[in-house]
């Protein structure tokens, strides 16, 4: 008798074991068509903008068309993207480059220098923090006009190099360099400018990246500085490029529009592909700020 | 801070200074000047200022125009920002499952990071054109209208959609940067596999993301009040009536559509930095102790 139950017993215990080996086995499964699913979902509409862009008559069916080339070519001419693509490539690799370079030199003479009343600069260059542009944007765009800067690249980019965020990030960073590297520097006879530029940014690349990516990826998609300071064909952002697009017909031209758009995208997109990973690493050490 | 390693007195105010000049000429002088600008009456073309004490923000919250303004921003940054919060965090949590072959899932779901949401506006609006939008099909096979070129409840939900959708990609690297910095082991003991992993997530992997979320709670508030400009010019406008007018295009009209604006504008700028101050305090208070990020 008692020999009959342990034999259940066991029997059923391996049923159990074998039904959780099957849900173990088939888990993977099931969050993969999940996972796909979510990442369809999520990309459906950059999809149907792409199907859109294909087609000629549009009647929102999901169907490409074959009118592809004409509609990118129709909005490459109608909005002018060369010089659109041209004028923001100037404006965000300006910025991004000019904010790293500023970024790095504030967080060396704070970190490897004694500064007297460093906590005030660095306390005055935080403040940016509290000053994005709708608060200041008036004075700002009479300023721009005093300085004959409207329509200029000059009022495009300078405004905004100042970076608090890259100077947190590259002062967080620096700290922990170890002291040693700077101190045998500094006893093989390397001064500051030698020991900056070949040990220190070398070392910075992953932290370089993931600014220059927040910084590209920020100033490509710029609206109300540039609807406001560039009206000129030769300084015109590409975010107002597209937004002309749209307003040119009385009816819009779905497929022009989301041609445009979407080459609109490509330049961000490929900054962001080549560079997430250091994005990844370089900011879980300062999530502080973007 | 460190130990200073190199002596030199003037290097490294000659590093610092670009910056100190930058900020002040761009970023102090201009809001001093909004400040300023607040307490007067401004006519641009008749080139007359008047002062006139704090009646420009008197007028402001005795105005439908602004009231609605404030009460449409507030839901839209609060409807946004939970929206946004909660499906990066579910869909970075699925992405972050330690399963063969997710590494083309975590790719896949960051890209928005990459649209301005200008053009995530366009998308959106494509997705629900009356006439050719797939979303509008499919909602019409529900029997629900949606149009929010007419309907003002629409037009709300639409930039929120947009909105949300731009700001997913940015999340989800965020949090899938922070659930990398937790260890191994709790992750797996915190499986989605097998019984309780609804109990399991929220009490062992959600305490430490939480510097994470608040950090992501701050930017998007900041992303939501700030960023969105571009999505509603290039869509509603403000439209319909004043459904989607929110406070930074509302200071817009004001500051450049109007010549009378200006010191209405100013005020509308110190009132934003008011809510932009308050957003600080709470991010320092909460947000930089940082205690699982370092």
């Amino acid at each position: 008798m008692s020999a009959i139950t342990s034999q259940s017993t066991t029997l059923q215990q391996q049923e159990r074991a074998r039904s959780d080996a099957l849900r173990h086995r088939l888990y993977p499964v099931f969050m993969h068509l999940i996972m796909a699913t979510a990442v369809i979902i999520v990309s459906f509409p950059l999809i149907y903008a792409f199907i859109l862009s294909t087609q000629s008559s549009h009647a929102g069916t999901l169907v490409p068309g074959s009118a592809m080339i004409e509609n990118y070519q129709e909005a490459w001419r109608q909005a002018s993207m060369g010089l659109l693509m041209r004028n923001t490539l100037i404006v965000a690799l300006a910025v991004s480059l000019g904010k790293i370079v500023l970024a790095i030199m504030g967080a060396y003479a704070l970190i490897y220098f004694r500064v007297r009343g460093g906590m005030i600069i660095l306390g005055l260059i935080m403040l940016t923090h509290l000053l994005p542009l709708p608060v200041r944007v008036v004075p700002t765009y009479e300023l721009l006009t005093e300085l004959d800067w409207v329509n200029t690249f000059q009022g495009l980019t300078i405004p905004f190099f100042a970076s608090a965020t890259g100077l947190l990030l590259f002062q967080q960073f620096f700290r922990t360099v170890p002291t040693d590297l700077a101190d045998a520097a500094r006893v093989d006879g390397a001064g500051p400018f030698r020991f900056l530029v070949s040990m220190l940014v070398p070392i910075s690349r992953t932290n370089i990246g993931a600014l220059f990516l927040i910084e590209f990826v920020y100033m490509w998609n710029q609206y109300l500085w540039p609807l406001l300071v560039a009206n000129s064909d030769q300084t015109r952002q590409i975010q107002i490029g597209i937004k002309l697009l749209v307003a040119t017909d009385a009816v819009i031209q779905w497929g022009t529009v989301m041609a445009g758009a979407l080459m609109a995208i490509i330049p961000p997109l490929i900054v962001l592909l080549v560079l997430q990973r250091s994005l990844m690493t370089g900011m879980t050490a300062s999530t502080d700020d973007v | 801070m460190g130990t200073p390693v190199f002596k030199n007195r003037i290097l490294p105010y000659l590093l610092l200074l670009p910056s100190v000049v930058l900020v002040t000429v761009f970023f102090l002088y201009p809001a001093a000047q909004s400040m300023e600008l607040s307490l007067y009456r401004v006519h641009r073309v008749r080139n007359v200022e008047i002062y006139v004490g704090l009646e420009n923000f008197q007028r402001l919250f005795e105005s439908t125009t602004y009231l609605n303004s404030l009460e449409v921003t507030a839901k839209f940054v609060v409807a946004t920002v939970l929206f946004a919060l909660a499906i990066s965090l579910a869909l970075a949590v699925g992405a972050s499952q330690p399963i063969r072959g997710f590494g083309v899932y975590r790719t896949l779901l960051i890209w928005t990071y990459a649209l301005s949401p200008a053009i995530a506006g366009l998308i959106w609006a494509l997705l629900t054109d009356p006439a050719i939008g797939f979303l509008t099909d499919v909602l019409a096979r529900f029997g629900i209208v949606f149009n929010w070129r007419r309907s003002q409840g629409d037009a709300l939900i639409f930039i929120v959609m947009a909105a949300v959708w731009k700001i997913l990609g940015y999340n989800i690297l965020f949090f899938l940067a922070g659930l990398k910095q937790i260890p191994r082991d709790v992750i797996e003991a915190a499986s989605l596999d097998g019984a309780n992993s609804w109990t399991r997530f929220w009490k062992m992997i959600f305490p430490l993301l939480m510097p994470m979320t608040l950090f992501l709670l701050i930017m998007n508030t900041l992303y939501a009040s700030f960023e969105t400009f571009g999505l509603i010019d290039i869509t509603t406008q403000g439209g319909p009536g004043r459904a989607t007018n929110v406070l930074v295009y509302n200071l817009y009209n004001d500051g450049f559509k109007s010549t009378s604006g200006i010191g209405l504008a100013s005020a509308q700028s110190i009132i934003l930095l008011g809510i932009v101050a308050a957003l600080t305090v709470f991010q320092y208070k909460f947000v930089s102790r940082r205690t699982f990020y370092q």
